[in-house]
């Protein structure tokens, strides 16, 4: 067993490396058109749900409010720029620094509640958030801010991906790797034991709402950063990116992915993005389409396209029977089935 | 401590706009006149707001599930109502049909998606935020979407004298705050007086005893569950006359729901009228009597509310605590 495991372990290291490896070519072998306008999306709107997976998995907060947070540091880092003619490293610090200080206020208020009603919460701030930004009108009003560009080596993200796609990827990797290091760090145990048993944390000691509000304003940093980012890419920012269609975008990609492992947000921001893409065109209704995968998902196999390889895994590590035993105590496999009990 | 500010803030915010109400003398030329139709227009809205929440909060308080999809019902009822009334179908008998026809979707929903899974809230929810995308392109594909407006019934399309000041208001929205106060003991009638409403309070309290004492649970669910979608869609053809038919009217339908029910506590009814009225009010308001330039940001008040709401009373003003 302890061969299996370790053989298991290298095997998947392994294959992160290699997606990492491929990742960092593909400005190399891949089209200027792909480089800038699919895999820099990928990368930001992966950053993004790596975000809300963090707080789902690690924090047990499945939160609707990371687009709006990603909006936050947008439109900050945009007005600050355009409007204020700040220095663009300085304005996006301070655009992440908003989204960070909203995060802890949001995550201050919702830290209270779990489950569902955490969704509802969260739900409620983002379209808030998106009236507010579509309203008032030192924040651009429905037209949003334009000519937002990026410092030196950025600033040309359709012509000269390279520089902002290696950007991009350096972000992605600091995230992915901080994320990862925290849910090892004794914060990030108890962060986990808050989210199986909050009376038992409590019992213990530690405090519920707070790592819980901490937690919120770490993933709300993260979804600024990728905020910034998709801003510098796109080189403006308006209300539309941050509506409702764009919230409920970004949980279809978390799901795709696997709302508990941090590369799931990778891998459902490339899938989406490629559907996104070159299948938008051939039938009329891809939000259909999309609604119809995101049903399947959540019905066949909640923990993603991640989970089905976590799920390979399980099969290898244990004997038939005891699966069975097992999933029978725990009802439906993955996250979502454990949120099926009562608050509290 | 943070309850004490709360209520502070809501006490200061209710005095300023009584204080801009009522500072200028109660005169014809003082601003008492602006305050009548401006509260009216929060009580008509929160009126909308009553009937769309209370579907909503009647199918969490039986079954703990969070439907998603009901802004998607909420609109699928106007655009329904609107093409019955294109039709030339009176506009009472429009509204009683639409809320049928979206009774039946919300039905199906639940007995296909809703019904094996019980108990998996977060599931659930997901679920129905799926059938709330693909319900949204379909309603965009099948039905023009160009925003209309739904003719309101034929006595009454104009406006009546309030009496009050020589105002005149809209005579349907004066109808939309009836029929939410009908709705209203309609349903408190029904969960009070009737068979079925003890049964539902019973399967709120305690569903495996009920079940065990001879209850058809599902049954009960599935009765629930039609009545919360029939609420929708008969909002849907009320909003759609007072307000309008669009894609988008779907999300904020959905937005306002979700405050309602979480300032007024999950599940309760009076919690779902008090809410309505909260947030109706606050919205008109706000857009009045804020200082000058301020104005826009009166939607951030809308938030305010729930965080002070939520301050005071975290499972909101009429909610159980697990």
């Amino acid at each position: 067993m302890t061969r299996y495991r370790r053989a298991w372990t290298i095997g998947s290291r392994a294959l992160l490396v290699v997606g990492l490896l491929v990742a960092a070519l593909v400005p190399a072998f891949f089209s200027t058109y792909f480089t800038g306008a699919i895999a820099v999306k990928v990368l930001w709107l992966g950053l993004a749900a790596a975000s809300l997976t963090f707080l789902s998995g690690q924090g047990g907060m499945v939160s609707l409010a990371q687009t709006a947070l990603f909006g936050v540091a947008g439109y900050v880092t945009a007005r600050l720029m355009v409007f204020e003619a700040m220095s663009p490293w300085l304005a996006a610090a301070a655009g992440v620094g908003a989204a960070t200080v909203t995060g802890m206020v949001v995550g201050a208020v919702a830290s209270g509640t779990r489950g569902i009603y955490f969704l509802m919460i969260t739900l409620a701030f983002a379209v808030v958030a998106y009236l507010f930004f579509s309203q008032v009108s030192t924040f651009g009003g429905h037209t949003g801010i334009n000519g937002v560009f990026a410092p030196a080596p950025l600033d040309n993200p359709t012509l000269k991906p390279t520089a902002v796609y290696y950007a991009c990827l350096a972000c992605c990797v600091a995230a992915y790797l901080l994320l990862r290091y925290l849910a090892r760090t004794p914060f990030g145990l108890a962060l986990a034991a808050v989210r199986d048993e909050p009376q038992r944390a409590n019992a213990l000691g530690f405090d519920v709402r707070l790592h819980r509000t901490a937690a919120f304003a770490l993933a709300a940093a993260v979804a600024g950063v990728a905020g910034v980012l998709a801003t510098w890419h796109i080189t403006s920012i308006s209300p539309g990116t941050i509506d409702v269609t764009r919230t409920i975008e970004l949980l279809v990609v978390a799901v795709i992915g696997g709302l508990y492992r941090l590369e799931g947000a990778w891998l459902g921001a490339l899938v989406y993005v490629l559907l996104d893409t070159y299948t938008r065109g051939l039938s009329g209704r891809f939000e259909t389409w999309i609604g119809i995968a995101f049903v399947l998902i959540v019905l066949v196999s909640p923990g993603g396209l991640a989970g089905l390889v976590a799920r390979v895994d399980e099969a290898f590590r244990r004997p038939a029977r005891r699966r069975r035993r097992r999933r029978r105590r725990r009802g439906a496999r993955g996250v979502l089935a454990s949120w099926g009990r009562p608050a509290g | 401590m943070s309850a004490a500010l709360a209520l502070a803030a809501a006490a200061a915010a209710i005095l300023w706009v009584l204080y801009k109400a009522f500072g200028e003398g109660f005169g014809r030329s003082g601003n008492v006149p602006q305050f009548v139709v401006v509260g009216l227009n929060g009580l008509s809205l929160g009126g909308l707001y009553f009937i769309t929440a209370s579907g909503f909060t009647l199918i969490f308080g039986l079954m703990r599930v969070v439907n998603m999809a009901h802004g998607s019902l909420y609109l699928l009822g106007a655009y329904v109502g609107l093409g019955f009334t294109d039709d030339g179908m009176p506009w009472l008998l429009a509204v009683v049909l639409a809320g049928f026809v979206v009774g039946t979707v919300g039905l199906v929903m639940q007995q296909v998606f809703l019904r094996w899974n019980q108990g998996q809230e977060l599931r659930q929810a997901l679920i129905t935020i799926g059938l709330s995308i693909i319900l949204a392109d379909q309603m965009v594909a099948h039905f023009d979407p160009t925003p209309r407006t739904i003719a309101p019934p034929s006595g009454l399309t104009g406006s009546v004298d309030l009496g009050l000041y020589g105002l005149d208001y809209p005579s349907f929205r004066l109808f939309v705050i009836g029929a939410a106060l009908l709705v209203g003991v309609l349903l408190w009638l029904l969960i009070k007086r009737t068979r079925f409403g003890i049964v539902i309070r019973a399967g709120v309290d305690n569903r495996a005893m009920a079940s065990a004492l001879g209850v058809n649970v599902q049954l009960v669910f599935a009765a629930a569950f039609f009545l919360g979608s029939a609420l929708a869609g008969l909002a849907g053809v009320f909003g759609g006359t007072v307000l309008s038919v669009a894609p988008g009217q779907d999300d904020k339908f959905l937005l306002s729901s979700l405050i309602v029910v979480i300032i007024g506590g999950m599940g309760s009814l009076a919690g779902a009228a008090l809410g309505a009225l909260a947030l109706g009010l606050v919205e008109q308001l706000a857009s009045v009597y804020l200082p000058e330039g301020y104005t826009n940001y009166s939607i951030l008040l809308t938030f305010i509310l729930l965080i002070v709401i939520l301050a005071v009373r975290p499972t909101g003003i009429f909610g159980r605590s697990e």
